[in-house]
């Protein structure tokens, strides 16, 4: 559904991603570890269209989308959730959803409204704060706003940037539960975590990037039973 | 006491303009992070075009309005690409400086166009007084206050009612978050430029028609006062740009009365000073820095 080839991405003046292949597949989680620095997020940005790859291309559904706008990515049916969740935060929990469905006001805004009462209906701690201001949420309330505000521009394919930084342990297991309900539902998500043991009870396929570069691609059988990623991202526990 | 509230009344009007100002201040920094220098000489070059129109052709004071605002958006939206699109988001003050840069040429250019200095404006409803018992009011300050009413509503209206006012809102927030929403952060961020230029055109004619007169100062003048009424009023508060607008005009009208005419910007300065020193967020800006820094501390 997804598929990166030979991405070159430069971040400022270091080249982050150095010929990057990955793939996610339809109705799968793919999920994308490695170290702070690796390339992560870049990765993610320049298929969102935030960043202009130097070289290689991004094909989404079949369409090729390197170095496309973000409001075209947005249109083609690729969300992304933003690290560090980057919600509005003077602006209501309603103003943030209606603001991700931007690209859907002007030609669909009755069923964009829908999905809003829809959105406030699957997640009751937004809707019991829906006039409250976004930066008085809680860390893992604004990551749930930030992933509904993701899907309200309904995406075929979710983008997911370590969704569980800074959360306590009860809330990222409600935000993997939560992605496990998105994807059983229909989406495909193109995962990014340092956290290798929740993305384990999640994830159908992992890449391992390191340095810029794809270390790592396989299922989880396989990725249990790597040394490295044993050593370095599961602990000694398991092996 | 009569004294007092009399021009507490002249400078509420004057004060409506100069809250014009900061609103157009207020939008571009809320978009950009960043401070245009230029805003003032945008405008000025705007009631020039305006002042071309009525010396040259004796054109109607409709006619003199609309080129007033269309040469201020015309100028503005040079300025915008030039020194902020053009420039990278993290270059703030190279972005600062060149707009210093432009403001040097749009004064230049003007003085060239028009050599003579001073220009005379037309007024609106020059000479009518209107009396509310001891009170008395210009007519034109009136009209002055009742436009710069409408446009504040105006305004309000389109950001707060409108996508594209939740665009701005967006970009203004946070514009990494909008372009991750979609929105099309370059194109918002030159409409809203047009917006503040055309409010700064709106103010830069209601302030010549209340002259009667212009020179090509008047853009230092205008990047002054807004930029005072801004940071009064609170950087990026929209609330705050027309209170520290008003508050200035009744502050100069007071201190013009009072002290006289050496001491009124002095004092203008001062009261500036120590509100930066109490309330570093301006007088409405504290609330949203405090929420802006509790939300970013948040984990």
């Amino acid at each position: 559904m997804l598929e990166v080839q030979g991405l070159v991405t430069n971040y400022g003046m270091i080249e982050a991603l150095k010929g990057v292949d990955i793939s996610a597949a339809e109705g799968r989680i793919t999920c994308v570890l490695g170290p702070n620095g690796a390339g992560k997020t870049t990765l993610l940005m320049t298929i969102a269209g935030l960043l202009r790859p130097r070289r290689g291309s991004v094909t989404f559904e079949g369409r090729d989308i390197t170095g496309a706008s973000s409001t075209a990515v947005v249109r083609q049916g690729l969300a992304l959730v933003p690290e560090n969740r980057l919600v509005f935060p003077d602006m209501t929990v309603r103003e943030n959803l209606v603001a991700g469905a931007y690209t859907r006001l002007g030609s669909e805004r009755a069923e964009a409204m829908a999905d809003l009462e829809r959105m406030l209906e699957r997640f009751p701690g937004l809707k019991a704060r829906v006039n409250a201001d976004a930066g008085t949420l809680s860390g893992g309330e604004q990551q749930m706003l930030a992933i509904a505000r993701a899907l309200m521009t309904r995406p075929r394919c979710l983008l997911m940037d370590e969704p569980s930084l800074g959360l306590a342990p009860l809330i990222v297991a409600e935000v993997f539960d939560l992605i496990r309900e998105l994807n059983e539902d229909g989406a495909t998500i193109l995962l990014v975590e340092q956290n290798a043991h929740m993305a384990l009870t999640v994830a159908h396929h992992f890449f391992l990037l390191d340095q810029g570069r794809v270390a790592f691609d396989g299922d989880p059988g396989a990725m249990a039973e790597d040394e490295v990623i044993q050593r370095a991202y599961l602990g000694s526990a398991g092996g | 006491m009569a004294d007092f509230l009399q021009n507490c009344l002249d400078g509420i009007a004057t004060g409506a303009a100069y809250a014009l100002l900061a609103l157009g201040f207020t939008l571009i920094f809320g978009v950009l992070r960043r401070l245009n220098l230029s805003y003032g000489p945008s405008i000025m070059a705007g009631v020039f075009a305006g002042t071309a129109l009525y010396t040259g052709f004796n054109a109607g004071l409709a006619e003199i309005a609309v080129a007033t605002v269309v040469g201020a958006v015309v100028v503005g939206a040079y300025i915008e690409r030039l020194c902020f699109w053009a420039i990278r988001k993290d270059m703030a003050v190279a972005s600062m400086v060149s707009s210093f840069v432009i403001w040097m040429q749009i004064e230049e250019g003007v003085t060239l166009l028009f050599p003579d200095r001073t220009y005379a404006f037309p007024g609106i409803l020059a000479d009518a007084v209107l009396e509310f018992g001891p009170f008395f009011l210009r007519a034109s300050s009136l009209a002055m206050l009742a436009i710069a009413a409408l446009a504040v509503l105006g305004l309000l209206a389109l950001i707060y009612r409108t996508h594209f006012g939740l665009a701005v809102r967006a970009v203004s927030e946070n514009p990494e978050a909008a372009r991750v929403a979609g929105v099309n952060t370059g194109l918002v961020t030159l409409l809203a430029f047009a917006c503040a230029s055309a409010l700064g055109g709106l103010a830069g004619f209601l302030i010549a028609a209340g002259d009667q007169q212009i020179t090509p100062l008047f853009g230092l003048w205008a990047t002054f006062k807004g930029l005072i009424a801004m940071m009064l009023g609170g950087m990026g508060s929209i609330p705050g740009a027309v209170l520290g607008g008003l508050l200035l005009g009744v502050v100069e009208a007071n201190a013009l009365w009072y002290l006289g005419v050496e001491t009124r910007d002095l004092l203008a300065y001062m009261l500036l000073f120590a509100v930066l020193v109490f309330r570093p967020g301006g007088l409405m800006g504290q609330a949203a820095l405090m929420a802006r820094r509790a939300a970013e501390s948040r984990v």
